[in-house]
Order: C-alpha cells, then sequence, then structure tokens
C-alpha cells in the first residue's frame, strides 16, 4: 500500500516506482457509488480492483481472498474526474517564464502537426495538486499561439489524453484529437474577418483531401501549392477522413451554425469547445449528435462573441440531449479541479448525475476513452476517488485516490509549503 | 451649491477603527473655505489678508471635488423572521430575525420581533449574512465586453501615476455589477490595474445600478492609493527600457515618489505658515500626482498594494517606515502566510484567494490554506476576486479556504470565514464601522441565501443594499440590466 510504501520511499530518497509495480488487489467497501456507468448509483456496496483494473462493482460483489480492504465508511466513491482542455504537465508557469510554455506554437510550418504529447513533464508540481482535486485523468489540448507569422495557422495542434499517476509515461491516448479556433481569435489569424476563416478553412480542407489523393506527385513535386506544410497536411488526414475528432473553439450562435453546416458537408467527427451561445440551438445540436465541452463559469457578455453567455448553458444543452462535458480552466487560474464548475452548473439548473457526468464520463466519451476511463465498470482502469463528502461541493475533499489501481500520495508541493510554515521551530523554515 | 465633504476626519477615525497597528499622523486643521472669484484689477494683491487661491489651486480647499451622489434604493421597514444569521464575529444563530429600517440594521437576533407594519420575509430557514464586499475588482474599468475601446484599468504610460483616479474610468454599465450582485456582492473597491508603481487613486462602490459613477460612490469611504511590487512593473516598463527593470529599480522608484511627495508637502506647509503670519509668499504649484502622495503621507488615503512575495511585502513595510506612512493591505498577497506574524503587528490586511495560484514567478508559492493561517497568527485576513467571474462566486472561494483550512487543523469556523469576505474586506477599506456585519446602526447590506452560503448550490435569493431590495433571483423586476444588454437577441438569462 503506497500509504505504508512512500515514506520508506522517501527515506531511501527514491522516486516512485513505475505505477505498475504497486497494483493490487484491493476492494473498497461501505461505499456509495456513483458508477457513471450501467451499475448506476449503489447506496451501499463494493468496487473490486485488481491488476489495476477494475474488476467488480456492485452492492454485494464478491471480495477476493488476500484483498486488501479499504472502508469508505458510506463515503461518497465516483471514478476519478477527467480534466478536460488543460495544458496541465505542459506548462509550469504561464506568464513571465514563457521557456515553460510548451502548449502552443508560433512556428510557420507547424499548426496542425503540433502535438502535445511531446512536452508532457510527469515530474510538473502541478499535477499532484491536481490528483489532489480529484482528478486522475486529463485531457491536455493545445492552445494557438497569439504570435503565429503565417495568417492560416488556425490549428492548435493535436490533444493527448494522460493520467495523473506516477511514473515516467503519463500518456494514455494520443492523437486524440485536433483543435481548431474559430470565433474573434481565428478570424485574427485569418486576416481579420470570420468570413474569411470559413473560407479558409473549407480550402484547406480540399488541400487535404487533394494531398492524399497525389501523394505520389507531392514527393515529386507535380502537385499544386497547398495552404500547409506536408507536416500539417499528414497530421489532418484522419481529420478528414472522420477518424480523429476535431474541436472548433467557437463562441456565436451563429458561426456555430455555420460549423455544423460545414462539419456536415464535409463529414467531419467535430466537438464544439466554449460555445456560449450553443443553448440558443440546442436542439439542432443535439439533432448534429455533435457533442459540446463548455466553461462552467462563463456568463458574462466578455466578447461580441458570447452576448448571450449564461450559466445555464449547460442544463439547457444537457436537457435537450446533447453530450456536454464541463471544461477545467488551467490550474493557474483558479482550475484545481472542475468539479467546482460542476458543482455550479446544477445551481443553475443542471442535474447533480449529468453534472457529475460531465466531468467523467461524458469527457471520456468526448474524447475516444471511454473504453478504459471516466466510469466504475469492470475491465476499466481503476482511476477511483473516495470523498468525504459530495464531490462538487467546496467543503468536500478527496479522502482516498486511485490510479491504475495504485494509492496515490494523498501529498504535493502546497502542503510542503503550509506544513513548513504552519509549523515553526527554532531553525529557518529552509531547515524543515 | 457643491457639498464640502471633511474627508480628513472621517478616513483618519475609520482608519483607525480598522486596527492601526502604527500610530497615524494627525489630520491636518484644514478649513474647508468657499472658493470665491478672485477681484480682477490692477495692482498686487495684498498679501497682509488671508488670501484664497483661484478655484483648484489650493489642494486643501474641496478636497472632494468629485462627490457622492449615492442615494439608496427606495426601501420599507422589513423583517426576515426564521432565518439563520451567519455574520463575522458572532456566534451563528440558528433561528433569528433582522429587522431593516431607514436603510441601517435596527435589529438583529434571536429574539426580534418584527415593528408594527413591516414587511414580513419568512427565510423558512434559509441563511443570512451581510452584503459580500469585494476589495479588489476591475469592474467597470476592465468591463465587459473586455473591448480595446473600454481598457481602462492601467495608465501603462508612466511607472507613477498616483495622479490618475480609478472612478474616472469606470463604465456604470458594465454588465458584470449586476452579476456580481447576483452572487451577493453588496460593496467592491475597484482599483487601477498594477503595471505602475504606483497605479492611481481605487475607489469604493455600493454595487447599485447607476447611470454616473458619481451615484455608486460609497458616501464617506476614504480614498486608497494602488501600488504595485513585483513583476509587472518592472516587464511593463522594462520591457519599453526604461526604469523600472528590475526590483531593485522598483524601490528606488517608491522612494523617489515619497521624497517628492514629502518635498512637496514641506513646501505647502511653509506657504501655509507665511500666509498665516502675513508674509507674502507664493503657492507651490499643485500637482495632483504629489496630492495623492501627500494624502497618504497624512493618512488621510490608505495604501492597498499589490505584493505577492514574502520578501518584497517586508521591504515595502519599511520603506512605509522610512517614510512615514500605513500600509492598508497587501493585495494577492500569495506569500502572506509566510510573515503572518508581521503583518499581524503591524496591522496589514492581507486581500488574497483561496485557488488562484501560480500563473507567475511571485504567485508560484501561494497555497489554499493562506487565509486560514493568517486568521490563526490574528493577522486580516480577506479574499478578494480580480475577476469578473470569480467576484460572482466568494462563498464558494471562502468555504474551499476554510475547508483547506480545517483539513490543515486549523479549526476554522463558519462566523471566520464569511468575514474573509465581509467584515475583514470592509477593514481593508476602512469601512468596517458601516458595513461588513449584521450590527445594529450598521448599513442594511443583508444577502438571503437559497441555501448554506458555503456550499456550490447556494445563489442569493435575495441582496439588499442600504434596505433597499437590489436583487431579487426570483423577480425579473429586481434584476437590474446595463443598458448595453438592451435589445440584445441572444441574452441568456439572468446570468
Amino acid at each position: 500500500m503506497a500509504r505504508l510504501l512512500a515514506p520508506v520511499l522517501v527515506m531511501l530518497g527514491l522516486a516512485a516506482p513505475p505505477a505498475i509495480a504497486l497494483a493490487e488487489t484491493v476492494a473498497i467497501t461501505n461505499a456509495h457509488i456513483y458508477s457513471m456507468g450501467p451499475s448506476g448509483e449503489i447506496a451501499s456496496g463494493v468496487v473490486v480492483v485488481s491488476g489495476g483494473r477494475i474488476t467488480a462493482v456492485g452492492a454485494s460483489a464478491r471480495i477476493p481472498d488476500g484483498a486488501r480492504i479499504i472502508d469508505a465508511h458510506g463515503d461518497v466513491v465516483t471514478p476519478g474526474l477527467v480534466a478536460t482542455n488543460t495544458p496541465l504537465s505542459t506548462v509550469e508557469i504561464a506568464e513571465g517564464v514563457e521557456e515553460t510554455n510548451d502548449n502552443a506554437t508560433a512556428s510557420g510550418v507547424i499548426s496542425a502537426a503540433f502535438d502535445v504529447q511531446y512536452a508532457v513533464n510527469p515530474n510538473s508540481v502541478l499535477i499532484p495538486i491536481a490528483r489532489l482535486g480529484g482528478v486522475t485523468d486529463a485531457v491536455i489540448t493545445p492552445t494557438l499561439s497569439g504570435r503565429h507569422e503565417r495568417k492560416n495557422m488556425i490549428f492548435a495542434g493535436q490533444a493527448a489524453v494522460i493520467h495523473l499517476g506516477q511514473g515516467p509515461d503519463l500518456l494514455e491516448k494520443t492523437h486524440a484529437g485536433m483543435v481548431l479556433v474559430m470565433g474573434e481569435d481565428g478570424a485574427r489569424i485569418a486576416g481579420g474577418s470570420r468570413a474569411a476563416e470559413f473560407v479558409l478553412l473549407a480550402g484547406l480542407v480540399e488541400d487535404v483531401r487533394a494531398y492524399v489523393h497525389n501523394l505520389a506527385n507531392y514527393d515529386l513535386g507535380h502537385s499544386r501549392a497547398y495552404g500547409l506544410s506536408r507536416q500539417d497536411l499528414e497530421a489532418l488526414i484522419p481529420v478528414v477522413e472522420g477518424r480523429e475528432p476535431l474541436m472548433i473553439s467557437v463562441h456565436r450562435a451563429a458561426d456555430i451554425r455555420q460549423v455544423l453546416r460545414l462539419a456536415k458537408d464535409q463529414k467531419l467527427k467535430i466537438i464544439l469547445e466554449g460555445a456560449e451561445e450553443a443553448w440558443s440551438l440546442a436542439p439542432e445540436i443535439a439533432a448534429a449528435q455533435v457533442p459540446v465541452l463548455l466553461s462552467g463559469y462563463a456568463d458574462l457578455p466578455q466578447s461580441f462573441d458570447m452576448i448571450g453567455s449564461t450559466l445555464e448553458n449547460a442544463a439547457r444543452l444537457n436537457a435537450a440531449g446533447v453530450l456536454i462535458g464541463i471544461e477545467n480552466p488551467p490550474i493557474y487560474e483558479g482550475g484545481r479541479t472542475p468539479r467546482i464548475d460542476a458543482g455550479r452548473a446544477v445551481a443553475h439548473g443542471l442535474p447533480f448525475a449529468a453534472a457529475l457526468a460531465s466531468i467523467t464520463i461524458n469527457p471520456a466519451r468526448i474524447w475516444g476513452v471511454a473504453d478504459r476511463i471516466g466510469s466504475l465498470e469492470p475491465g476499466k482502469d481503476a482511476d477511483i476517488v473516495i470523498w468525504s463528502g459530495d464531490p462538487l461541493e467546496p467543503m468536500s475533499a478527496p479522502t482516498a485516490i486511485m490510479i491504475k489501481g495504485v494509492e496515490q500520495p494523498l501529498r504535493s508541493r502546497d502542503l510542503d509549503l503550509r506544513d513548513r510554515y504552519l509549523h515553526p521551530t527554532d531553525l529557518p523554515p529552509a531547515y524543515h | 451649491m457643491r457639498r464640502f465633504v471633511l474627508l480628513v476626519v472621517s478616513a483618519t477615525a475609520i482608519a483607525c477603527a480598522a486596527g492601526c497597528a502604527t500610530q497615524m499622523p494627525a489630520p491636518p486643521k484644514t478649513q474647508a473655505v468657499n472658493p470665491k472669484p478672485v477681484a480682477a484689477g490692477p495692482g498686487p494683491e495684498k498679501t497682509t489678508e488671508a488670501k484664497v487661491l483661484p478655484p483648484g489651486l489650493d489642494p486643501s480647499v474641496n478636497p472632494d471635488p468629485y462627490p457622492s451622489t449615492y442615494r439608496p434604493l427606495p426601501s420599507a421597514t422589513t423583517a426576515i423572521v426564521n432565518a439563520r444569521i451567519l455574520s463575522p464575529g458572532a456566534p451563528e444563530i440558528r433561528q433569528g430575525g433582522l429587522v431593516m429600517n431607514g436603510g441601517k440594521i435596527a435589529a438583529v437576533g434571536a429574539d426580534v420581533k418584527p415593528p408594527p407594519g413591516a414587511t414580513i420575509i419568512d427565510a423558512h430557514g434559509r441563511v443570512l449574512t451581510p452584503g459580500i464586499i469585494d476589495p479588489h475588482s476591475h469592474l467597470g474599468v476592465y468591463p465587459s465586453p473586455g473591448v480595446e475601446a473600454m481598457s481602462d484599468g492601467n495608465e501603462a504610460t508612466d511607472p507613477n501615476t498616483a495622479q490618475v483616479w480609478s472612478e474616472h474610468s469606470v463604465w456604470p454599465q458594465d454588465p458584470g455589477f449586476a452579476h456580481a450582485l447576483a452572487g451577493g456582492v453588496t460593496t467592491l473597491e475597484i482599483l487601477p490595474g498594477s503595471a505602475n508603481l504606483f497605479g492611481g487613486r481605487s475607489v469604493v462602490l455600493k454595487n447599485v445600478a447607476a447611470t454616473t459613477v458619481q451615484a455608486m460612490k460609497f458616501p464617506g469611504a476614504p480614498y486608497d492609493l494602488k501600488m504595485a511590487c513585483g513583476e509587472n512593473p518592472k516587464r511593463v516598463y522594462g520591457g519599453k527600457g526604461r526604469a523600472p527593470s528590475t526590483n531593485m529599480g522598483n524601490v528606488a522608484g517608491y522612494r523617489a515618489a515619497w521624497i517628492a511627495a514629502r518635498d512637496y508637502q514641506r513646501k505647502w506647509d511653509d506657504y501655509r505658515a507665511k500666509v498665516a503670519k502675513g508674509e507674502k509668499a507664493d503657492a507651490p504649484l499643485r500637482n495632483l500626482q504629489l496630492d495623492t502622495l501627500s494624502g497618504v503621507l497624512r493618512g488621510e488615503i490608505r495604501i492597498q498594494n499589490h505584493c505577492y512575495r514574502a520578501d518584497e511585502m517586508a521591504q515595502m513595510i519599511d520603506i512605509s517606515h522610512e517614510f512615514g506612512f500605513h500600509i492598508a493591505a497587501f493585495h494577492h498577497a500569495s506569500e502572506s502566510y509566510k510573515i503572518a506574524d508581521l503583518l499581524r503587528r503591524e496591522g496589514i490586511c492581507s486581500v488574497t484567494w483561496a485557488e488562484w495560484w501560480g500563473f507567475k514567478m511571485e504567485s508560484f508559492d501561494g497555497i489554499e490554506e493562506n487565509v486560514a493561517m493568517l486568521q490563526r497568527a490574528g493577522a486580516c485576513a480577506t479574499l478578494s476576486s480580480d475577476d469578473e467571474n470569480l467576484v460572482q462566486h466568494l462563498n464558494v472561494e471562502a468555504a474551499l479556504a476554510m475547508a483547506a483550512g480545517n483539513r490543515a487543523g486549523l479549526n476554522i469556523t463558519r462566523p471566520e470565514a464569511i468575514g474573509w469576505i465581509t467584515l475583514n474586506p470592509a477593514k481593508a477599506l476602512g469601512i468596517d464601522a458601516k458595513t461588513g456585519s449584521l450590527e445594529v446602526g450598521k448599513m442594511a447590506d443583508v444577502v438571503l441565501w437559497s441555501a448554506d452560503p458555503f456550499s456550490v448550490y447556494a445563489i442569493p435569493d435575495q441582496v439588499y443594499i442600504d434596505g433597499g431590495l437590489a436583487w431579487d433571483a426570483h423577480d425579473p423586476a429586481y434584476q437590474p440590466k446595463s443598458d448595453f444588454m438592451l435589445g440584445q437577441p441572444a441574452v441568456g438569462g439572468q446570468r
């Protein structure tokens, strides 16, 4: 058990060993389970974990011989939260330390080909802090650099899914999706008008299709000029073929409508992001079966693109049958955890179960990793949190966190700082 | 007839009610005199008679040239009964009542009897708290929509712009004010940004819908001067190839400004002494920048100092001792917990966050337990938003901070935690004698919550400002809407 082993490792000055080495057979008993899967809510049940995976969930699941028992004492047990659309692990300090900012590029050659998987830093001190917010998995999305030299760089690049366990390899899924920025930010890069964005995008999609059909000629220099580099064209092939989702940051209702039309015409699999005015065309979005990743706090007309921004966006989209995920702002912008934003959506009309889904199973489905994370189901990764109370309430906190079957230490750099100054001694704080 | 508010005396009295550890300089006995037109005519004036300078040239005449025109909303005598009452500095009352009359709290407690004729509201066990006070806001100066045309919060043209006043940038139609009101915020301090060593004067506003900023100004609230430590000024000016570009450049900049302010003050004192003796004297040329700085030195204007790091705060305290002024509060103050004892001794509040940290080097050591640790050390601890979204949810920020403190074993009580967003910010702003807690005689700034305010599910059902119903979540007639939002087909809801 990590709780016993961790101090020993600290004493020996060793880094934690790879996660799988500690995976054990565990039964979490007396658990108020929100499975977010077929088992639904179980007022008092058991979750069994073995070999890093969930093996049973139920009111009376059999506890294997020799399993370590964690008695939840009736507390809430949920799947680990999924932080979606975060730069976690690719940005350490956002402002004034640009050299630690690796989630955007101003390269003149690479936009769609930009791939955040190569920037993931498992030693980021922000990861344990996010983990203490109950987050066990995160979707790392690139952002658009404000410094692009070329005017057709409206793609921010490719997303990756990571877990927040310990060890050198956090990647769960690469090429999880392509990020495209439209609205005012995209318009700026497209020459100042959103009208240009749509023309540009349609042209780029045609370029990728033409490139695929003329690969041999491209290498011989016999194809026409394309608007993107070879790396970008290659990265976009699974997107134009509808195999990889295209997440489009878009805000105002008119733009969302155009995006839906474009996706239909071009047969693209899209995810709407931001989408502050999406509520006003919720039935159309539901009919198109397009999921929405939205902010859990946006409610102001912060630009002319989001005059209709409201905290009821989540509730209205959900009621219309749209699959929604609530995003997690960057951890250094107050986003230690997405759970409070999900709770806020409940205060503004979203049912509790839908809110919990919006930060667990829904983002897992939207990003194509629901076969492994996002719910407590046999066969899935054992990413599990035991809570001191309602997981969406600020007064609650995780009391145990398990990732891939490994119980995580409830420690982080900020708790080290806290304890150093909470308990002064005769020596300066640097000595303790 | 212009009203002359003797801000000098009241401001100092309030300031010390806020708990000054260091002795405030005595206020000057400034006589407010009606400026009279100077008689035109040939020949020099006789200097042996009391001389009145032309309007605007003597800073001691008319110290409040942009006076508050605030008028409370209409109100009736109202009794809220069957409420759980949560107010700082007092045990929580499980079941009690509160009476508002004439804009003030007339009664509060477990055994309050509604006066005859009062409007009675049955809270059915819901929670009453004081109105939330946000001591660090840029609503109005960085309004929504966040367009360049109205980006008026930072006069980033010189490291010292003590001469500017944030109230001259406030756009009262910022839809963010109504959203903050929907979140229970009844009072805000609007500060200039932190690009400059001296950013300018701040203004304290009542969160009422108004067409002019004057009609929002909190009557009698002292003025504040925004100062900024650290990375922002040196980045802004160092980036332009001018001073300051380092922390030591910042400190040299502060000191040079205070020297100039002391010198300016001396020149005016000399002038007044000569005039008093009937000697010939030329008045110094009035300087708006130095007016504000010397107002600080006289104890009339309070310092609100953007400063993240413990070591930088300690430097600023030394500067305050060198020149003889008091810092009311350090803002952001991510590392206050490292020097909690020093801040307690100096009587300086910390205006910080629970969840915002780590966005730059100087905030990298911010921790959720900051306010709780300050509270236990006996220092003045407050939360703030600095953000148009967070301002709507300061109750949740307080809950997160309380929970973190209690996980650290600090046993923070609910009245203490509610104090972080009510009474303590009032102390930081020097208005705690008037608002910030549910006490008889104070302004009836009151929030009735739909559920426990430390729950994310709680929203303010009703918000009263000076006894007037300013917001009702269930009655569109009491939901103010900015002119900007009128006629917009896309508007999505009250919030």
